[in-house]
């Protein structure tokens, strides 16, 4: 169900949107999802997650990173301190009990609550990704970039990477960042399926991979 | 021939291009892959590289990209197996 809850920003407050299942139960689910390209890769996964979730009795609350998907605000004014500090608003808005932290979410989410991290990855990784497909496609419209280069000028000025206006903050807070978890239960590819759906280079969907998830959440949130 | 970097190649580009276990199985040194396989855009093949990368444990550089090396399953198994120390 669509929900909006109330994010600050340099604007002052903006409605963001959430998908929400919402039944005030005991276990409240916050998802953090992952950045860029993978975000939209992994939607669809994650929304049929959630009707699992749904389904054994947990509520289940996925909020859109400030400036992503339906967001109104201005991507090239996030950072990964404004992604936290709206992640942590979200959390208090739905009073979320645990957190599931998808990829580079695990960079984002708020720490203080339980839960898990699905397949963390280090932000200079997700920057080296973006970085290089960049210099492929000015490589193919025979153009010569590097990625150092580009690197350093990202981090003074920001840069535009795979249709992103990234922020000179967001360029070093990537350059640097490490997964955040601190005591969430890591889970690997290997518990959910064979292949996941973020490396996929067109949007997917695997129904069993949503129910082993969802499965993984409510034993482990019972226990 | 196959051997487990043949393996773990066609597993990967399962993954990343979504074949199925099928066509993964089917892909012939001559088979193309950049330029043939409408799927791998320049975001696709940054996403393929990384995942090289992470798998195989090698580092790949910017310049060491270009069609050659990624035009058919072949001249990329010959790349990674380069890569590798075991050409």
């Amino acid at each position: 169900m669509p929900a909006s809850w109330p994010c600050p920003g340099p604007a002052g407050i903006a409605d963001e949107h959430a998908v929400v299942f919402d039944r005030a139960r005991a276990v409240r689910l916050l998802i953090v999802p992952p950045l860029f390209e993978e975000m939209n890769r992994s939607r669809r996964m994650l929304i049929e997650t959630q009707r699992c979730l749904d389904a054994l009795e947990l509520d289940s609350m996925l909020p859109d990173l400030p400036g992503c998907n339906e967001s109104l605000q201005s991507f090239s004014a996030q950072s990964l301190g404004s992604w936290r500090a709206a992640m942590e608003t979200a959390a208090r808005h739905f009073a979320a009990t645990h957190v599931l932290a998808v990829r580079g979410g695990a960079l984002v989410f708020p720490t203080r609550l339980p839960g898990w991290v699905l397949e963390p990855v280090k932000g200079a990784s997700i920057l080296r990704q973006l970085l290089r497909a960049r210099v492929l496609s000015a490589k193919e419209s025979g153009r010569e970039e590097n990625s150092a280069d580009l690197l350093e000028e990202g981090r003074n000025i920001g840069l535009e990477l795979a249709g992103y206006r990234l922020s000179a903050a967001l360029v070093a807070g990537l350059d640097s960042a490490v997964p955040e978890d601190e005591g969430q239960r890591v889970i690997r590819q290997a518990e959910l399926g064979v292949s996941a759906l973020w490396l996929r280079s067109e949007p997917g969907e695997d129904p069993a991979q949503s129910a082993a998830l969802a499965q993984i959440i409510a034993s482990e949130a019972a226990a | 021939m196959t051997d487990q970097t043949d393996t773990d190649l066609r597993s990967l580009l399962n993954d990343v291009l979504g074949l199925g276990p099928t066509r993964a199985a089917a892909l012939m040194p001559d088979s193309g892959l950049f330029g043939a396989l409408p799927e791998l855009d320049s975001m696709a093949v940054a996403g393929l590289l990384t995942e090289i990368e992470d798998r195989f444990d090698v580092v790949i550089e910017d310049d060491e990209v270009d069609g050659d090396m990624l035009g058919t399953f072949g001249d990329l198994l010959a790349f990674i197996r380069a890569k590798r120390g075991e050409a």
